[in-house]
């Protein structure tokens, strides 16, 4: 049996297809403008037998693939991560437009959970946002904070502020580097904060596109105190476990 | 045919062209909110058409039991005394402000980082929207959160006459005693508002009266404990906003109708949703019409709200006033007593509430609270964690959602709800 999972998320849409409980493909594309062209692209020629959806997209996906079924990125991440990180407990996941922290249970089961309201604050977006406003990459930046010998504080947390501090340092004469992981510890503090009301324990996966930032993942590591996993191909985590739903809810 | 309710409005000093938009937006929200659900009690019927005439057929009631030399009181908040208004023939009506409106106005007298409710009173009295508010011969501002008691402050220049009202912020003596002061010195100034003297077998009309409406709320949120649900926790949410305005006497039969209906549905074991939808109570800060937010989110996603812990709820409707004695002193210090039973959040400490949210989710048989937070509600939002961190120590799955009347978020709140729901399905 094949099955596929799709996650339409703020900034990419990501499709895992499982093979008889093994992955057989994996694609990523930029969600643009028109998620629902990139979902067609993505899917054309694709065959499966079951086909689960999650993220933001994911009302919007059902509505012209009627034979999808949807689930709510919490659980996705949950069922993907706990096929990944064996006897995982924990997840924290940072995707373009939000951030959440998500506690299992010993069977694997969502047992409370976190997200960030409506503030783009301790997301993808808010630390693409920073890079850009010190004319950085994405590569760039991340290199440049784990270059840093030390940290300008950032204050604030919202978004828009940040970013006129962020000017304002820099007129200041403050070193970009210092400024790079000052914003990246301003992130970590962000989502550890979240994470306050969610148990957390080991083994604690870290998911979601931001997981590829190795500066953020060691900041995270630190502020909760806990090793953090990180998944082979982290950012499919929850399409992989869109897919493993749709294969146990078959069966 | 429609009655052209024009006149009256424009009399009553309404800006005609807002108002037209506001009954453009309610409409169709109350459409789309209400007459899709499935399997409505019959009695719904009544409740639909009240709201279909929430500023004709009610406010021409007023009008003219105003022309009758009767007066109307306005409210924000359940801790006015409905018993001593209605033993002054006075009319008590709970003023809404559930919805954003004028806005950008309210914020030029107001802090941006306000409470929804309290913008969007404002709101309503700047663009002269609510007949509500320009029926009422007076307004009770009562001393609540920070927020409330200072904006009274500027809202007294935007009504026709506004009381203020002081509240404790403790159920110590002296809180107890500064309600029964404030309670007499309220029935004072009605007596000279109404021209009509306070007695006691007045009180105890108004005692009856009250408490008639509270037992029948009681009767009804008890059946709502049924599984499977017999009415939708919007419609259960509805029947508690109209309490605040329609005529005590009739909405009681009305929902005592309700009540009769569902005691049937609950008989053969039909409901609003399936044996086995995943239960939610709802507590924290008070909704008023329009805003079924996010118990439209919460019922849309699959689940049943079967109870509301909430000034429009229980919060609102628990506990009958004694009716304690023949003097009108024993008749008053009853009411003080009832009335210091709401577990407000302005009250410290404020253990009752905990143990209220508890009771209540064990007699509904929730299967999760969703804690209601208006962002910018200190009391409320301050609560919420130590609620959060008791319920799900008791086992109760909770989760927070702090929002206020925009639309923005809904996505978002829609995820949380939706993976709240998946949690408790397991």
């Amino acid at each position: 049996m094949r099955s596929a999972g799709i996650d339409i998320g703020s900034r990419a849409v990501k499709l895992v297809l499982v093979e008889d409980g093994q992955v057989a493909e994996r694609a990523v594309a930029d969600t643009g403008s028109d998620p629902l062209a990139v979902c067609r692209r993505l899917l054309d020629g694709v065959r499966c037998d079951v086909l689960v959806a999650t993220g933001y997209g994911r009302h919007l996906f059902r509505e012209h693939w009627q034979q999808a079924e949807v689930i709510t990125e919490i659980k996705a991440v949950a069922l993907g991560a706990a096929a990944l990180i064996p006897y995982c407990r924990a997840i924290i996941d940072i995707g373009g437009q939000d951030s959440k922290a998500v506690a299992l249970d010993a069977a694997g089961r969502v047992q409370k959970f976190a997200m960030n309201d409506r503030c783009a604050a301790g997301t993808g977006q808010f630390l693409e946002m920073m890079a850009t406003a010190l004319s950085y990459t994405r590569e760039e930046f991340v290199a440049a904070a784990r270059r840093a010998a030390r940290a300008q504080k950032l204050t604030s947390l919202c978004s828009v502020f940040a970013q006129s501090e962020v000017v304002s340092l820099i007129a200041r004469g403050a070193p970009r580097e210092e400024v790079a992981l000052g914003i990246h510890q301003s992130i970590a503090s962000r989502v550890a904060a979240l994470a306050g009301a969610v148990p957390l324990e080991a083994p604690l996966a870290f998911t979601g596109g931001c997981a590829h930032n190795e500066c953020l993942a060691a900041l995270l590591g630190e502020a909760l105190r806990l090793p953090l996993q990180v998944p082979d191909s982290p950012q499919t985590v929850a399409a992989l476990g869109c897919a493993l739903h749709a294969a146990v809810a078959r069966r | 045919m429609a009655t052209d309710y024009r006149p009256m409005w424009k009399e009553l000093g309404l800006d005609l062209e807002a108002h037209d938009a506001l009954l453009g937006v309610l409409g169709p929200l109350y459409q789309q909110t209400f007459m899709s659900q499935p399997d409505r009690p019959e009695g719904m019927k009544y409740f639909d058409f009240v709201m279909s005439e929430v500023h004709g057929l009610r406010i021409q009631e007023l009008v003219e039991a105003k022309k009758a030399g009767r007066k109307v009181v306005g409210a924000f908040c359940t801790f006015v005394p409905e018993e001593i208004v209605l033993a002054l023939d006075g009319i008590l009506v709970g003023l809404c402000a559930g919805a954003e409106f004028a806005t950008a106005e309210a914020e030029k007298l107001l802090p941006r980082n306000m409470c929804a409710l309290i913008k969007g009173a404002f709101g309503f009295a700047l663009a002269r929207v609510c007949p509500y508010l320009l029926a009422s011969d007076v307004i009770v501002g009562e001393n609540t959160c920070d927020g409330k008691k200072k904006s009274y402050e500027i809202f007294k220049d935007l009504v026709a006459r506004l009381y203020t009202m002081d509240l404790p912020q403790t159920k110590s003596a002296e809180g107890r005693a500064l309600l029964r002061a404030e309670f007499s010195r309220f029935a004072s100034f009605l007596e000279k508002l109404t021209g009509k003297k306070l007695t006691a077998a007045a009180l105890k009309k108004g005692i009856a009266a009250v408490n008639a409406k509270r037992a029948v709320m009681h009767r009804l949120a008890k059946l709502r404990a049924a599984d499977p649900a017999p009415i939708s926790g919007l419609d259960g949410l509805l029947v508690n906003q109209v309490y605040f305005y329609d005529d005590p006497a009739r909405f009681t039969a009305s929902v005592a109708k309700i009540c009769d209906e569902l005691e049937a549905r609950i008989e053969r074991k039909a409901g609003v949703a399936p044996l086995g939808t995943p239960r939610i109570l709802v507590s924290g800060c008070p909704m008023a019409v329009p805003n079924w937010k996010l118990p439209a989110i919460v019922e849309r996603a699959g689940a049943v709200i079967v109870g509301e812990e909430s000034c429009v709820g229980e919060r609102g409707t628990q506990a009958l006033t004694a009716d304690s004695g023949p003097t009108k002193d024993q008749l008053l210090d009853a009411i003080v007593e009832r009335y210091l039973k709401i577990d407000c959040a302005i009250f410290t400490p404020n253990e009752s509430r905990l143990e209220h949210i508890l009771s209540m989710a064990r007699s509904l048989r929730a299967d999760g609270v969703i804690h209601y937070g208006l962002q910018f509600c200190s009391p409320y939002q301050i609560e919420a964690g130590p609620v959060e961190k008791r319920l799900e120590k008791e086992g109760l799955p909770t989760l927070r959602i702090d929002t206020d009347y925009g639309q923005e978020d809904v996505g978002q709140i829609r995820t949380r709800v939706e993976a709240f729901v998946e949690r408790l399905r397991g």
